[in-house]
């Protein structure tokens, strides 16, 4: 097997006295689609956060792309090139349009042309189906809308792991599945993708596997038949009648 | 007596209503408007007023106004990203200017800068306007840096964090993500800086000034002096009110727009 692309060693996260993270050892493959599931305040969104270092880790290390994000000496600003992330809340510039929003960090860190970075923008807002939109601003937008802008805006740095926080979770329940069906689209496209989610339809049918996590440490992982047909734990079994019934 | 505390509530505000009537009557009729006209605005002192006023005092006016106020906004950035930095010694440094220039009157700012300075190191003012408006910015930026500061910190952090996700440095992130956003949502409070900033410019003839640097307030002072009547001052008044107040509209206009806008 080739070198896994994220990997995570014994990583702890805390708060002050809130020990979040419980040492967390993890690797996801080049390719590979991880669902992470669990609680609130179990420390999922902490997780992600800490694999583009938005949260520096109190212990452990975290290895992206072959560069560890933890070394002290490691360039963050642009070790993070190599992950994308979309967060719940869109975090779409508002004083941008569409298409400055995909292009700004093209023309800002990497000091792309404009006409080159239009055209790439343009690109991936087609892929989005959001190819129309490109001169609206955000507040102009519905959520979904903004949520596939935003995913735009991440894939544009071309990172080779995409980190979704709950993508959907502030969308009206219809503007879902525009946006769960852009990103099954490029898990097909072979992206590699860390997902947290409460979607347990997309987790059963597109995730290559899936973790339940609680209390800072990784409960439970497997395909996503097993996991999510089949829990093991008593606590994943709670948590997914909880879901489940909702 | 029968009454409800309401009738009795009515029957008080309609005393006071009647009181304040005949006390208003009363100074109607017992001020000579005729004399008082006479004093405060006259037509041919008024007349003289212009087109000086315009021309050279107005014009001081504004240059002192701009120069405080792009100074003021300068050091204001400056001071409010040094007072949101991770360094301690920027925010420290930040955060005592901030609290000495908007704790001391600005006169007395003014004096130092203006006066004390020089007479304590023989060093002189290279030029009069910037002998007034240097000390305005100093003291602008202090006032300009906590609403510069309230701007980036209303930036919701998400922005902060979505633009560090793409892989732009924290500076990076601050000049095209967060400033531009703080500065829309301060336009309006700005704005209100300005129209102080305006008023205050008043205060630098302390310094004693040029004939060539005569702001409005010194311009009606002045002539006072030369006519013998309030009328300058009264006209320099209504100078400043063309100023002030289509800028304070402007800017409740623009409050009341994004707060529709918000919802
Ligand atoms: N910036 C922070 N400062 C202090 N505590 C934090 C911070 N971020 C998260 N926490 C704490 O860490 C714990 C885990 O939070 P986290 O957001 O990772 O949970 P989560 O699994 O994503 O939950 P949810 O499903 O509600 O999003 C919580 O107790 C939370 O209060
Ligand atoms: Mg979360």
């Amino acid at each position: 097997m080739s070198e896994p692309l994220v990997e995570l060693r014994q990583l702890h996260k805390s708060f002050g006295d809130n020990h979040v993270l419980r040492g967390i050892d993890l690797s996801v493959a080049k390719g590979e689609v991880l669902c992470i599931i669990g609680p609130s305040g179990s420390g999922k969104s902490t997780l992600l956060r800490c694999v583009n270092l938005l949260e520096h880790p109190t212990g452990g290390q975290v290895f992206v792309a072959g560069v560890e994000l933890t070394h002290r000496d490691c360039d963050i600003d642009k070790a993070r090139r190599a992950t994308g992330m979309v967060f719940q809340q869109f975090n779409l510039f508002s004083h941008l349009s569409v298409r400055d929003n995909v292009t700004i960090s093209l023309r800002k860190v990497l000091k792309m042309k404009r006409a080159e970075a239009n055209a790439r923008a343009d690109i991936l807002l087609d892929r989005v189906g959001l190819g129309d939109k490109a001169s609206a601003y955000p507040a102009q937008l519905s959520g979904g809308q903004q949520q596939r802008v935003a995913i735009a805006r991440a894939l544009a740095m071309e990172p080779s792991v995409m980190l979704f926080d709950e993508a959907t979770s502030a969308l009206d329940p219809e503007l879902v599945g525009d946006v769960l069906g852009v990103m099954r689209e490029l898990a097909e496209e072979g992206m590699t993708m860390l997902v947290v989610t409460h979607e347990m339809g997309f987790a059963r049918n597109v995730a290559d596997r899936v973790i339940f996590m609680d209390g800072g440490v990784i409960v439970e992982e497997g395909k996503p038949s097993q996991v999510i047909n089949e829990p093991r734990e008593e606590r994943t079994k709670k948590f997914l009648a909880n879901v489940l019934e909702n | 007596m029968n009454m409800s505390r309401r009738q009795r509530l009515q029957l008080v505000r309609g005393g006071i209503y009647a009181l304040t009537i005949a006390a208003l009557a009363l100074l109607i009729i017992s001020v000579d408007w005729g004399a008082l006209g006479g004093a405060l605005f006259k037509w041919d002192v008024v007349k003289k007023q212009f087109p000086d006023i315009l021309t050279s005092a107005l014009r001081n006016t504004i240059i002192f106004t701009i120069f405080g106020f792009i100074g003021g906004l300068s050091l204001g950035l400056l001071l409010a990203i040094m007072r949101l930095s991770k360094s301690k010694p920027y925010r420290w440094f930040a955060a005592t200017y901030i609290e000495i220039l908007r704790g001391v009157p600005l006169l007395v700012t003014l004096l130092i800068l203006g006066f004390g300075i020089p007479i304590a190191t023989g060093w002189s003012w290279p030029n009069p306007y910037l002998q007034g408006a240097v000390p305005l910015a100093l003291v602008a930026g202090a006032y300009i840096a906590e609403t510069v500061r309230a701007g980036i910190e209303a930036v919701p952090r998400g922005q902060m964090e979505a633009a560090r996700s793409l892989g732009m440095s924290y500076t990076r992130a601050m000049v095209t993500v967060i400033i531009p956003q703080a500065f829309r949502i301060i336009v309006p409070p700005l704005t209100n800086e300005f129209v102080l900033l305006i008023k205050d410019t008043s205060l630098i003839s302390v310094l004693g000034v040029t004939e060539r640097t005569l702001d409005l307030a010194r311009f009606g002072r002045n002539g006072v002096n030369d006519s013998a009547n309030a009328t300058p001052l009264v006209v320099a008044g209504l100078v400043y009110l063309a100023l002030t107040i289509p800028l304070t509209q402007l800017a409740a206009w623009m409050e009341r727009r994004s707060k529709v806008g918000r919802r």
